[in-house]
């Protein structure tokens, strides 16, 4: 149980490092876009891993304004992106 | 109802499925080489990811309520996922956020040729499109 909570953190670190360098470094908005949306799925995942192990659920509502927030931001950035925009 | 053992398995095992798919996500972000291929990647945990934690979650907490909000959580995703990554895609494409050498074949170049022939002639590169139905406004 230990070792898989360990190695569930390590993944999930990781993925979140990988999307946040991707959010830094990305050469056009769109990356940064996807790699945002990426990043707030995996703390959706911690949050809700977190409940797994401990078996409560007082972080659900949680997950839901969080897919939602994901959901708009990521649609609103890809709408109205300007055209002209190259970073 | 199951067991502690059983319950403890099942729940490692659905949320190493979710960090995995959350890592393999990261990886291909870090890897691939376009906006596109990285949209492949990035839609791996928002579906496959979240439902296997949310099995997770209700194998650990079995009752009405959680399957409730568990239920609305997935639905959700499951309707705006793709069309986050539909809209992203359409303004990747638009905005040529995209290597053209690395697809094998684009149809939707075709049916975009079509439209300009039958339509007025394509305004140069750089100023604003004319005003049509199926363009973004930015």
């Amino acid at each position: 149980m230990h070792i898989a909570i360990i190695v569930a953190g390590v993944l999930f670190g990781t993925g979140a490092v990988a999307a946040l360098y991707r959010v830094i470094r990305g050469p056009s908005l769109l990356d940064r876009v996807i790699a945002s949306d990426v990043f707030v799925v995996t703390i959706m995942c911690v949050l809700a891993a977190e409940m797994a192990f401990n078996s409560h659920t007082e972080t659900l509502p949680v997950l839901l304004v969080l897919g939602a927030f994901a959901f708009v931001g990521s649609v609103s950035f890809a709408r109205f992106m300007a055209k002209q925009d190259q970073t | 109802m199951i067991s502690d053992d059983i319950r403890e398995i099942i729940t490692v095992v659905l949320v190493l499925v979710s960090a995995l798919m959350c890592f393999a996500a990261g990886v291909g972000l870090m890897r691939f080489p376009d906006v596109l291929s990285r949209l492949h990647a990035a839609t791996k945990p928002q579906i496959l990811g979240l439902m296997a934690i949310a099995a997770a979650v209700a194998v650990n907490n079995a009752t009405i309520a959680t399957f409730a909000l568990l239920t609305a959580i997935i639905i959700f995703q499951a309707l705006t996922a793709p069309i986050t990554a539909h809209m992203v895609g359409r303004a990747a494409y638009r905005s040529d956020h995209l290597r053209r050498d690395l697809l094998i074949r684009d149809e939707l170049s075709d049916s975009v040729d079509r439209a300009e022939q039958d339509g007025a002639p394509p305004a140069p590169h750089g100023t604003p499109p004319a005003p049509r139905d199926d363009r973004p406004s930015g």
